[in-house]
């Protein structure tokens, strides 16, 4: 049924002094607290979203330096039983004999805890700040003109990747759920582990996580670290993809190919 | 043409609001979008309702007033073009456009399509000056720039405060308009006594109100002023800088 002149006026004028009733008390936006100066110089930088991405592209470019080494000390698996044994039991003695075994290799075990710890921890309280930012959602469906998959999906692959290295410890450095697991044979250990097919789907699905992750981190570390010279952008378009690729390439051989019976 | 309009409603701060359609039978391709609202709101106000309120001003494309999400993107599908600059003709004959006010918890909607942006205010109070002698004017060249520099400055400084990098990214952030701000500032030799006390102060006070970069580069596509996210770069770059510097050597570089 359609409304009357004077109804829709009627309606109008009602709905018009509600609008000027809350207008008149509107006094702005909710002003949220200033910003803490107090305490130690690093909690103070620790508060500031530009300090948090800052030391998450620092973390982060660390631990692709780590994806990057521990991909070409594992890709010895396909050199032989001897090499990738033998490259293993190097770790353990790495320093050796200025200091005594695994010294160097808990030094930076630590190191890489502490740079996931502090990735992770910046992204968590980083998200949260976002998500506040925006309390009330778009309503109608948003056309996205700049952002990618990777560049969106960050949070997830991130949280895939954290899974993944949670399971990995699990089942190659402690030898959870592989009852033909051995210390010290680290040859046997992976090829017996990647023999299962749902353990090698999983691989690979988290290599692939991780492969967008990297894509989309090592082109935003450029700019969270500061750098805009025009002479880095080839290598930021082109390392993002590089590096991407080499890792996806490199981890996934290892138990697609072992999987599927190829090798050994 | 024929345009069919979903546009959001709302009748005050707390009101809760929601989508309205309109038809508009005889729009032309020549109307810039504003004036296509001008169009309905006086077909709206014949018939006895409430016009839509937005906001708008200088309608060339340099004031920065209009703010509206057409269509999922800040300002429309066009790219570096403002509310008032994107012609109906860049629409198709029949199409469904739907029109949303700009969406962060520092730009609360007033009404319809009407958001406070004082929260950018705010930012530019921080910090967003320089200490400059009144009176006469200096001679001109009496410091000088060099032209890529002048000219970057120039870039930043195209920056209309519309507000479209804030809607335009996903965490809210308003990384673009402060670096923009800061930049035209900091790269000038006028600029430098207070570079870093600048950047700390307006950084801290934008991280208040919005949210922080993850680099999707959704801002510099939506900017109207096409502001590059370098200026986002630069910004991180002196305020990481600030905090090691100790800053009563900071006129060393």
């Amino acid at each position: 049924m359609t409304k009357t002149h004077q109804e829709i006026s009627t309606a109008n004028q009602k709905e018009g002094a509600d609008a000027a009733e809350s207008l008149a008390h509107y006094t702005g936006a909710p002003v949220p607290p200033p910003a803490r100066t107090d305490g130690p110089w690093l909690i103070v930088f620790w508060r500031s979203d530009i300090a948090k991405k800052w030391l998450m592209a620092l973390s982060g470019l660390a631990l692709i330096g780590f994806v990057i080494a521990h991909m070409i000390g594992n890709l010895k698996l396909f050199i032989g039983k001897a090499d990738i044994n033998e490259y293993a039991e190097w770790l353990r003695t790495l320093g050796h004999p200025v200091l005594p075994d695994q010294v160097v290799l808990w030094i930076m075990r630590v190191g890489l805890l502490a740079a996931v710890v502090v990735h992770i921890s910046a992204a968590a309280s980083l998200t949260i700040t976002n998500r506040k930012a925006r309390p009330v959602r778009y309503q109608s469906r948003r056309d996205y003109a700049a952002a990618n998959f990777a560049s969106r999906t960050m949070r997830w692959t991130g949280i895939i990747v954290l899974l993944f290295i949670i399971y990995h410890l699990l089942d190659l450095t402690w030898g959870v759920g592989n009852s033909s697991w051995r210390s010290g044979e680290v040859y046997d250990n992976i090829i017996t582990s990647f023999q299962r097919w749902p353990v090698a789907i999983f691989y690979i699905i988290a290599n692939m996580a991780l492969a967008f992750h990297i894509f989309h981190g090592f082109s935003s570390m450029f700019a969270s670290l500061g750098w805009s010279n025009p002479r880095l952008s080839v290598l930021r378009k082109n390392g993002a993809i590089g590096i991407a690729a080499i890792i996806l390439i490199g981890n996934v051989s290892m138990p697609l190919l072992v999987v599927t019976g190829v090798y050994p | 043409m024929q345009v069919n309009l979903k546009i959001w409603r709302q009748s005050g701060p707390d009101s809760p609001g929601a989508f309205h359609n309109y038809e508009v039978p005889n729009a032309s391709p020549d109307m810039s979008f504003l004036e296509l609202m001008d169009v309905l709101n006086e077909d709206l106000q014949t018939k006895g309702e409430e016009p839509i309120a937005f906001d708008h001003d200088c309608r060339e494309g340099i004031c920065g007033s209009c703010a509206m999400m057409i269509n999922g993107r800040a300002h429309g599908p066009e790219t570096g073009t403002t509310t008032c600059q994107l012609h109906m003709r860049k629409f198709a004959d029949g199409a469904h456009i739907t029109v949303e006010p700009w969406r962060a918890g520092a730009f609360p909607v007033i009404r319809d399509l009407c958001v406070d942006r004082s929260a950018f205010d705010r930012i530019i109070e921080s910090g967003g000056y320089i200490t400059a002698p009144t009176g006469t004017a200096p001679d001109a060249n009496l410091i000088l720039v060099p032209k890529e520099v002048a000219d970057s400055a120039m870039d930043a400084a195209a920056c209309i405060g519309c507000g479209a990098c804030v809607a335009a990214c996903p965490n809210s952030a308003a990384q673009l308009f402060t670096a923009a701000k800061l930049s035209h500032l900091n790269l000038l030799p006028q600029g430098q006594p207070e570079r870093y006390k600048r950047t700390v102060s307006m950084v801290n006070e934008m991280e208040r109100w919005f949210g922080s970069c993850t680099n999707h580069g959704e801002c510099s596509a939506a900017c109207p002023k096409e502001i590059s996210l370098d200026f986002i770069a630069m910004m991180n770059r002196d305020y990481v800088k600030a905090q090691f510097k100790q800053r009563r050597f900071a006129s060393q570089t």
